[in-house]
């Protein structure tokens, strides 16, 4: 009976994970059908587009993991550590409804945030010697800028789950530390942090996983700068460009592949390794 | 321990440093309130306003109400109408996805957890990993798939991607193992009930409150996606996430080469943002005390 019950969903597994994973690694190995071993992966790695992509992917990933990890812990203890519940219930809600504007639509809001001429924060921007939106998306500046969104939108949903790991930590570790004299910076360092350990992880590579991703937000700027956001900006985008105008599936089904492994080296490492779910 | 031997400290009286240890935290957290606030603020005022003034009111002043209605003329009538057309494919590709997300998630969850077969453990490990990939990585592979098959285009294209929904079968079957007891079931099956009444009759009712989380969650990934949909869907068979896009290159500030055809202006675009993610915005505002429990559902393992 078990397998009646799980037979769609088998399908659609087999349909829309499986299969596109074993097609990717068909076409990522073969030119029109004939085996050429590594030939498309040689070739999109000599692409004089590739290692760029890859350096902008790479140092959008340590700052923006850095920042994630460092403000989501400190936010969600002080959060944890207002008193008052109605205060740190609405602190926690701010802190999450961005969550609802994903994909394209917080790119759009911040192409608005992040042009002087009508941001609410132009004075800031200014004040840090940006005078126009084509400045404040210059290619130095990316790494930071696509941070800053993908912070907005995802970090309050972080901040709550590491508020709700907090919230499980037994009362008496706590009421011990405090007993023992330990302030809050002390209890926050040798009792929280440690005993967040596992969600940090999840967190840390859940986002390292997504991040390799880096897509709709180099692609819708690059839409509204004239292109001084390249087009080829990010890795993914790279694959989408050999996939549509170049029409080299192969090429594509490489990359593409590469960033699969990658993903699902992380996923499978932290379901062995990190002990946060249910395997049974 | 120490706790005996060491003298405590008196943790009463002035203490300075812990003063201002908490102004700074206080300062810190309101800090982050503004940061996330203030976009979101500015994104609900910017359609009152028309594009002068938004260049050179305030940036939190409020327009009027008969500019929204404009801005709301100048959307609905940019390329005769098509935002309602992109608002419709949304709503066709999240809905019908939801709905087969549903139907196939929840009996597979029940199977996994209150069932047992061969292949169940396997199963279970890959819809984990699965669930663990974030969805960007497979749309280039379902996209060159979709296109030997040619469904490139159309509706299913993207309807059966979105059913693919690993993330709901573990809510599910991590709601079974934990709130249905396998002794009620066994029960009902010892008084002659068939397994699909089993599941029908007694476990369904149940689990009425992981449905709504699954269908909440599943909703909301499917309303929001702009890569797959992005690949598989051009022109007018876009949602309104990957139209978004569209307008922006009819902004002139953004992109001087559409000058002479129409141009979108700027709170034309805010407002079209806003329309974008108002469905989603909605259930999140009333839904933020569930979310945090599917959000949370994974670490049951302490």
């Amino acid at each position: 009976m078990g397998y009646a019950f799980s037979s769609g969903y088998a399908v659609l597994l087999v349909l829309f994970g499986v299969l596109p994973t074993l097609y990717a690694f068909f076409l990522a190995f073969t030119k029109n059908g004939a085996f050429v071993g590594v030939d498309n992966f040689a070739r999109v790695f000599a692409d004089y587009r590739f290692l760029p992509a890859v350096q902008h992917v790479a140092l959008y990933l340590v700052i923006w993991l850095v920042l994630l990890v460092v403000v989501v812990v400190l936010l969600a203890l002080i959060v944890h550590a207002i008193r008052a519940r109605w205060l740190s219930a609405s602190v926690r809600f701010l802190y999450f409804i961005p969550g609802a504007l994903a994909g394209a639509s917080s790119v759009m809001l911040w192409l608005f945030v992040l042009d002087p001429t009508v941001s609410p924060v132009s004075g800031l921007l200014r004040g840090l010697g940006l005078e126009s939106f084509v400045q404040t998306v210059s290619v130095q500046n990316l790494p930071v800028v696509f941070t800053v969104i993908a912070f907005w939108t995802g970090a309050g949903g972080w901040i709550v789950i590491m508020y709700g790991a907090l919230n499980n930590i037994p009362i008496e570790v706590m009421e011990a530390s405090r007993i023992d004299g330990a302030g809050p910076i002390k209890t926050a360092w040798h009792i929280q942090i440690p005993l967040l350990r596992k969600w940090i992880a999840y967190m840390g590579i859940m986002s390292l996983a997504a991040g390799t991703q880096l897509f709709v937000e180099p692609r819708v700027l690059s839409q509204a700068s004239k292109g001084v956001v390249a087009p080829d900006y990010s890795l993914n985008q790279l694959a989408y460009l050999y996939a549509f105008k170049q029409s080299d599936f192969n090429g594509s089904a490489a990359i593409s592949l590469v960033l699969l492994v990658v993903a699902v080296a992380l996923a499978a490492l932290f379901v062995f390794r990190g002990g946060l779910f249910e395997r049974d | 321990m120490s706790a005996i031997d060491a003298p405590r400290r008196p943790v009463t009286g002035f203490a300075p440093g812990r003063w201002v240890g908490r102004v700074v935290a206080f300062l810190v957290a309101g800090v982050f309130v503004l940061f996330f606030a203030i976009p979101i603020v500015w994104l609900i005022l910017a359609p009152t306003k028309d594009a002068r003034q938004l260049l050179i009111d305030a940036p939190f002043s409020f327009g009027s109400f008969g500019t929204i209605v404009d801005n709301w003329n100048a959307l609905a009538g940019f390329q005769q109408g098509i935002v309602w057309t992109w608002l419709g494919n949304s709503a066709l590709y999240s809905v019908s996805a939801l709905a087969i997300t549903l139907v196939v998630s929840i009996p597979a969850g029940y199977a996994l957890a209150l069932t047992d077969f061969k292949l169940r453990r396997p199963l279970l490990i890959v819809t984990l990993v699965v669930m663990l990939i974030p969805n960007t990585a497979l749309v280039l592979p379902v996209f060159l798939e979709m296109s030997a098959v040619r469904l490139v285009g159309t509706p299913l294209a993207v309807i059966l991607p979105f059913s693919f929904f690993p993330f709901g079968v573990y809510l599910t079957f991590i709601y079974f193992s934990t709130s249905v007891s396998a002794d009620l079931l066994n029960a009902a099956r010892i008084d002659g009930a068939s397994e699909l009444r089993v599941f029908a009759q007694i476990a369904m009712p149940l689990a009425t409150p992981v449905i709504a989380l699954v269908g909440f969650f599943n909703f909301t990934s499917n309303w929001n996606n702009y890569f797959l949909p992005f690949v598989m869907e051009p022109g007018n068979k876009s949602p309104i996430q990957v139209g978004l896009a569209e307008l922006l290159s009819n902004v002139a500030l953004f992109n001087p080469t559409s000058a002479g055809s129409v141009t979108i202006a700027l709170p034309v675009l805010a407002l079209a943002t806003l329309v974008s993610v108002a469905p989603v915005l909605i259930i999140f505002l009333f839904s933020q005390r569930f979310l945090v429990t599917g959000m949370t559902a994974g670490g049951t393992k302490e």
